[in-house]
């Protein structure tokens, strides 16, 4: 019965898309109030009969229901609540689900922080936003249904994937989602201004806050999937240019992007075309990162073939709604028009190059995911694309853009000099470059990238410091108190993310710099020296459970003389899809992390055992917090607070351009 | 003899204050630090997305004993990589070769590059020439200032 209301409800969910999608658009084009007043009701009457669908699989998985072909699949008997709560999104079509259920969250959001938006801007906004929902929905219902029966019905369920059975599944998707849905907003706005014409530095502020809040979640989300990948698969790899991991990192550099070109639209008005180009991409690329991960077609392209319906759906929407709105662009970019002129050397042009570097990342990224699926698709060979070749490609592009992040912030709009420039920033270059050059002899070992990494991020500090002096000397006011207290907090985010890519860059470096790891046969009271810490094997015990055997060896660690901690790495066999699991026990610290996982059994009690110390690691998600935390900075700023007022709507826009239409 | 061994080291552990040394997996450790150079940059050929060198499939076990024995054999790393490639195919390396097929893969990135870059200096260029000089005014500004403060003054 409950699942059958939580299908009932995503049909009428979808009829509420379609009224959405459709009545609020066509009214903003023909200036129907009432019309154009549908959009909020119905997509809060959407969020609420998406919340009832969700609800209703939730119950379903803590019943253990197991009529539901879904709750079968991912679930078990023996699996715990939480984990049965996390399996909702588990597999593909209750990822669907959680993905519609956060874009009509959105949508209730933007109903209610939309209060000083014009009204036609705002039905056009949550009209794109059902025609996105609508497409879901349809997806869900054709050929994606998570409410489809199993009868009869099976006596348990085939279990989570173990893999999955981590707190990371519980945090990871969602937060990931909500970057992911996030982007809707800014497409959303981007198509309603290509549709109102209308795109003047009002609409940028207003669409501002929301792309951060949504490229904070997706920076949050990755971190989280990559440190889960760190602990759960015990190897003690952080990011290994996975097609899944791809998937996500493509629409966060678009997102990165996204948010600088808005910077530029909202202060000078400029690079209007580009803001809702990019705008169109980062979401086109959340459609296509999704549908990578679910559609199965990475894990082989026949799996496409196995099951056409579904490949032939997800072609058809994402040719739909990435088609149509390049299209729109297409016909409506040129009347956008453009902003103020600026010089070769100037902030805007600096922000644009990086806009560039960042885009062609991107599209390197993309074609290194896509390549081996073209040429199998085409029967020319399969190939696999691996690290070696990202490393290769992703450095020399993000070196000039870290470069130019130290330099952009300092530079004037408009026109900037480049004497003045370099007299700015001759301390920083040479303080940069000597201390990299000499810092790893000092640590030990000298190469080329460990150089090349410290050098990079010791840019990103001395820039920030100078920027901050330099705007703190510019300022008036009496006391050192005052004049920090005026800086507008978005210009304090703006610094706290560019030192979080900072503080990555050093974890990144000193990981792959210096690094140990051994791989050791460990008998019982044996031990094995890493970076200065002993640890000590004293046996492995077995123990029972929820749904799993496991093995649990002990290590003493202990540095010189004095005990550290005590670590349990584990080996766990998941009995009902009989998958062994290694969980790896790691000891984290500011400075290193040390990290055991056990291998197999050998004889009489002895283990084959891997031994991680690997320094600065934490710093890689770490530095992506402070990043997150940046963005959440700059969203408080004062700016955004400014109400929007019907006057301003009426008056000629803020620094509307008068430019020729020129793409 | 073995269990006596364990069990005196069982003994020993609260006490213990220099245990033995645990060996090395390997026997020979040169050789493996060759193969784990070989092995990162090697696929798993049974695994979803994994290098050799940090698979635990018992197949990759193989294959690594395999290595094991090739580079005993004073075999090459290119030799061992053509050999590899011969049997299982391009798909065994994560650094995809450089082939009539792979050529867009590895140019591609600094193509897209070379094209963006040229089209951004093109694009600034004909902003100056065809744009005015001044589009946003000193008045404009205090416009936009008046309104922020307005609008903060708002709850």
């Amino acid at each position: 019965m409950i699942p059958e209301i939580g299908q009932f409800a995503l049909i009428l969910a979808l009829c509420v898309a379609a009224v959405q999608g459709t009545v609020p658009i066509y009214g903003a084009a023909s200036g129907n109030a009432s019309l154009m007043a549908v959009a909020k009701p119905a997509a809060r009457g959407q969020f609420l009969l998406v919340l009832i669908a969700f609800c209703c699989l939730g119950y379903a998985f803590a019943q253990k229901d197991f009529s539901v072909l879904y709750v079968a699949a991912n679930a078990n008997s023996k699996l715990p609540l939480h984990y049965r709560l996390a399996a909702i999104w588990g597999a593909h079509e209750g990822s669907l689900l959680l993905w519609t259920f956060i874009l009509t969250l959105w949508m209730m959001a933007v109903t209610l922080f939309s209060k000083h938006l014009p009204e036609a801007m705002r039905a056009r906004i949550l009209g794109v936003m059902g025609l996105v929902s609508l497409g879901f929905l349809l997806f869900m219902l054709t050929v994606s249904n998570p409410f489809e029966r199993l009868i009869p019905a099976a006596p348990d369920g085939r279990d989570l994937n173990p893999l999955l059975q981590d707190p990371g599944m519980v945090m990871h998707p969602p937060m990931l989602y909500m970057g992911y849905v996030g982007f809707s907003v800014a497409f959303a706005f981007a198509i309603a201004a290509l549709l109102g014409g209308n795109l003047d530095a009002a609409w940028a502020r207003w669409s501002r806050p929301w792309t951060t809040v949504a490229w904070c979640f997706l920076t949050v989300g990755i971190a989280l999937g990559s440190g889960w990948a760190y602990y759960e698969l015990g190897w003690g790899g952080w990011w290994f240019w996975d097609p899944v991991e791809n998937a996500s990192f493509m629409p966060w550099l678009a997102g990165t992007a996204l948010i600088h070109s808005l910077a530029v639209t909202d202060k000078r008005g400029g690079f209007k075309v580009w803001t809702v180009l990019l705008a169109i991409l980062a979401f086109s690329l959340s459609l296509l990162g999704t549908f990578l991960v679910r559609s199965g077609v990475l894990t082989s392209v026949h799996a496409f073939a196995t099951d056409p319906k579904r490949g032939l759906f997800i072609l058809v929407f994402l040719a739909i709604v990435i088609g149509g709105s390049l299209l729109l662009y297409a016909w409506r970019a040129p009347r956008v028009g453009l902003g103020g002129g600026f010089d070769l050397v100037s902030r805007e042009a600096m922000l644009l190059a990086n806009n560039v570097l960042l885009v062609v990342a991107m599209g390197s990224v993309l074609l290194g995911t896509l390549y081996p699926l073209f040429l199998d698709a085409l029967g020319l060979g399969k190939i696999s694309v691996g690290p070696p070749y990202f490393d290769t490609v992703f450095v020399p592009l993000m070196t000039p853009a870290i470069f130019l992040m130290g330099i952009g912030p300092l530079a004037q709009w408009k026109k900037a000099s480049v004497p003045s420039l370099a007299m700015q920033l001759r301390w920083a270059f040479g303080a940069s470059v000597v201390t990299a050059l000499l810092l790893p002899f000092v640590l030990g070992k000298w190469t080329p990238l460990l150089s090349l990494g410290l050098l990079l991020a010791l840019w990103i500090v001395t820039t920030a410091v100078i920027n901050v002096r330099e705007r703190l000397t510019h300022l008036e006011g009496a006391g050192l108190l005052s004049r920090l207290a005026s800086v507008p907090r978005s210009y304090w985010g703006m610094i706290l993310a560019h030192c979080g890519i900072a503080v990555f860059i050093v974890g990144v470096t000193m990981v792959k710099g210096f690094e140990v790891e051994q791989d050791l046969r460990m008998n019982v009271g044996e031990s094995a020296t890493i970076g200065g810490y002993t640890f000590q094997f004293d046996g492995a015990k077995d123990f029972v459970g929820p749904n799993y055997i496991a093995a649990r060896g002990t290590f003493r660690v202990t540095k010189d003389g004095r005990e550290v901690t005590i670590m349990y790495p584990e080996k766990r066999r998941y009995m009902v899809q009989s998958q062994t699991m290694t969980e790896a026990a790691i000891d984290s610290g500011l400075l290193r992390d040390l990290y055991v996982s056990l291998g197999e059994p050998l004889d009489a009690g002895a283990w084959s055992v891997r031994l991680y110390h690997k320094p600065f690691i934490d710093w890689i998600w770490g530095g992506c917090l402070i990043m997150a935390l940046g963005g959440v900075l700059a969203i408080t700023d004062r700016r955004y607070r400014l109400a929007w007022r019907r006057e301003q709507e009426a008056a000629p826009a803020v620094s509307q351009p008068v430019g020729a239409p020129i793409v | 003899m073995m269990r006596i061994w364990v069990l005196m080291f069982v003994m020993a552990i609260p006490g213990l204050v220099a245990a033995q040394e645990a060996r090395p997996l390997a026997e020979n450790p040169q050789a493996e630090a060759r193969l784990r150079a070989l092995a990162v940059e090697l696929r798993c050929l049974v695994c979803q997305n994994q290098t050799l060198a940090d698979s635990n499939a018992p197949l990759a076990e193989d294959l690594r004993r395999e290595v094991r024995e090739m580079i005993a054999k004073n075999m090459s790393d290119q030799e061992i990589i053509d050999f590899l490639v011969e049997r299982y195919g391009d798909f065994v390396l994560y650094r995809p070769p450089l082939r009539a097929t792979t050529t867009l893969l590895w140019i591609g990135p600094f193509l897209l590059l070379a094209i963006a870059g040229t089209a951004l200096v093109l694009a600034v260029r004909r902003r100056q020439n065809t744009l005015p000089e001044v589009i946003v005014s000193e008045a404009d500004h205090q416009r936009v200032e008046q309104l922020l403060s307005d609008g903060a003054k708002r709850p």
